[in-house]
């Protein structure tokens, strides 16, 4: 099974050895390759019944829980990196999970789907319609999505909150970097890699 | 018992019982002279003796844990759901021993024994035990049987207690503790349910202060409705409405004070079954070492603290109905595991069984015990 190229692209962040908390971490799938090429040591958070099973299959150390009933069963600046790939657009408080984020560990890192890519911006002022697309399959009304953001809006939310932006990086439908998404990150970029921390 | 065992069961089994000469010191600062421990073990050692499982048994139960003592015995053991060949214990590669607490009245060491210095038996004259002595107990079984490193120490409930105290009193004997449907330690409610099931029995005329086998006579009554309480505790609401609702024994109303509702039968009928199987002081010593139980209190409460020598690797996994330890409880023990840097999985089955759950084939409690049991023997079974 290969690996999806956003999880690669965030296991080059890494350093080696370091401990990780994967919030929502499916079935384990990045654990299980930070562990083999980065030789990190830590849990993830899931609240899927089969991912949980499949966690635990692929040695990986799951604590099932819901992101949204928060996270006090940690302990504060207990992990190198607290990482949350797709799922921030999820939850139902985005802001104070970006806050635990970095309550919990030195560095945050976060992917979701770029609301203001020009699809969506096409659907939605011509089409007239909620965007529908491969990276947001659902319709409206069964979609997990309840607090998808722009790139833009994301970086507000930062700024406002005393976050620091380490990193960006802006890929397309299958996660690989592209030069327009780079120039123009709110319009042609798919999803948003970033890393970030607190302001000093 | 069926005509033919299961295929999936470890099949025919024959109690085992070892005696230790030596004195073993207890907690309470006594210590019995000897004693035995009456145990089953169901699969084979391997070669590097790596491949050993203790499970830990809940305070009625023994060390029947799995398979049949004989073609003629109704039920398996109390584990069977998970103990056996292609079960999430399986006995195809693990070597599983399952030893009767110190202080039981099913073959090992209790109450109801002869005590050598008086040639009578012990009654409430038995030392008080804790979980850190049936540790040690268990620990020199172990040594008796060649074992010098558990690839896991597994138990629910009382025994999940004695798998998370296995990894504090002897880090480097295991590498695995699986800590089902447990708690930390009792809160006052479960304590209050023990004291009322102890009342039960003590004041029950047959209970001759503890020496009613001098006159032979048993504190059935007493018996019987302790575990009527402790049954409603070991349920959940929804599971006794879906198994009872309000059916009726006579399916029509009658009249004074007469068992009515189907549930009434069934608390009535487990009462006086175990009442007939169980030894009244055995039930006060089990429940006292539950109500004891509490490793963060000798580190001001701070189970973190308790938690610093543990060294194996866990799995912790709660039931989200069981109202006796609810999964709040299960997690205050993984937190403590969290903060100590161990490796922890913690699951939280949907399941409606109660506290009982722990002993139910839930498809999901198999899976994630399963899969957790492949992960050890992958690391310890190396042949």
């Amino acid at each position: 099974m290969s690996l999806r190229p956003d999880l690669v692209l965030i296991g080059e962040w890494i350093r080696p050895g370091s401990r990780v908390l994967d919030l929502g971490c499916g079935d384990g799938a990045l654990l299980k390759h930070l562990q083999d090429t980065r030789n990190v040591t830590g849990y993830g958070l899931e609240i899927d019944d089969a991912n949980v099973t499949r966690c635990i299959s692929s040695d990986v150390n799951v604590i099932q829980t819901d992101l949204d009933a928060g996270l006090q069963d940690f302990s504060g600046k207990s992990f190198d990196y607290v990482i949350m790939t797709q799922t921030l657009q999820a939850v139902h408080f985005p802001d104070r999970l970006l806050e635990e984020m970095l309550r919990l560990g030195d560095e945050g890192i976060v992917t979701f789907p770029n609301f203001a890519h020009w699809q969506n911006r096409v659907q939605l002022a011509l089409g007239g319609r909620m965007p529908m697309s491969r990276t947001l399959p659902n319709p409206w009304y069964s979609t997990p999505n309840i607090h998808l953001c722009s790139v833009t809006d994301f970086e507000k939310l930062c700024a406002e909150r005393g976050i620091h932006i380490l990193q960006r990086v802006m890929v397309d439908h299958a996660h690989h970097r592209t030069p327009g998404a780079t120039l123009l990150p709110n319009l042609l970029g798919k999803n948003a890699l970033y890393r970030f921390q607190r302001r000093g | 018992m069926p005509d033919a065992l299961p295929p999936d069961s470890v099949g025919l089994v024959t109690p085992l019982s070892m005696t230790f000469r030596e004195p073993l010191a207890l907690e309470s600062g006594a210590s019995l002279p000897e004693y035995t421990l009456a145990y089953e073990t169901y699969g084979e050692l391997n070669a590097e003796r790596s491949n050993a499982i203790l499970i830990c048994h809940a305070l009625s139960s023994n060390h029947h844990a799995a398979g049949y003592h004989s073609m003629d015995e109704r039920k398996p053991g109390w584990w069977d759901s998970c103990v056996g060949p292609g079960k999430p214990i399986d006995t195809r590669r693990f070597f599983v021993v399952c030893s009767n607490n110190l202080g039981g009245c099913h073959g090992s060491t209790g109450p109801a024994s002869i005590n050598p210095a008086s040639g009578k038996p012990y009654g409430k004259g038995f030392p008080d035990i804790v979980v850190k002595d049936w540790v040690r107990s268990q620990a020199r079984l172990a040594d008796a049987l060649g074992i010098r490193r558990w690839a896991a120490v597994v138990g629910g409930s009382l025994g999940g207690m004695q798998a998370l105290q296995w990894s504090i009193d002897y880090p480097e004997r295991l590498a695995h503790s699986v800590v089902i449907a447990a708690a930390p330690r009792l809160s006052a409610q479960n304590i209050a349910f023990n004291e009322v099931a102890r009342t039960a029995i003590k004041s029950d005329p047959d209970f001759h202060d503890g020496n009613f086998y001098e006159y032979k006579a048993i504190p059935e009554r007493g018996l019987r409705l302790a575990r009527m309480l402790g049954h409603i505790t070991y349920l959940s609401d929804d599971l006794m409405h879906a198994r009872f609702g309000r059916e009726l024994q006579a399916g029509s109303p009658t009249t004074g004070y007469e068992m009515e509702f189907q549930v009434e039968s069934y608390l009535r009928y487990q009462g006086s079954k175990f009442a007939r199987e169980f030894d009244a002081n055995t039930y006060l010593l089990m429940t006292k070492t539950l109500d004891h139980f509490d490793p963060a209190r000798d580190y001001d409460n701070d189970l973190t603290r308790a938690m610093k020598r543990a060294r194996a690797a866990f799995l912790v996994i709660s039931f989200t109905s069981d109202w006796r330890f609810s999964p709040a409880r299960s997690r205050e023990i993984m937190r403590s595991l969290l903060d100590n840097n161990l490796d922890v999985v913690y699951a939280t089955i949907e399941a409606d069984e109660g506290h009982d759950a722990f002993l139910m084939p839930i498809p999901q409690y198999l899976e994630v015990f399963s899969a957790y049991m492949q992960r050890v023997a992958q690391q310890v079974c190396t042949s």
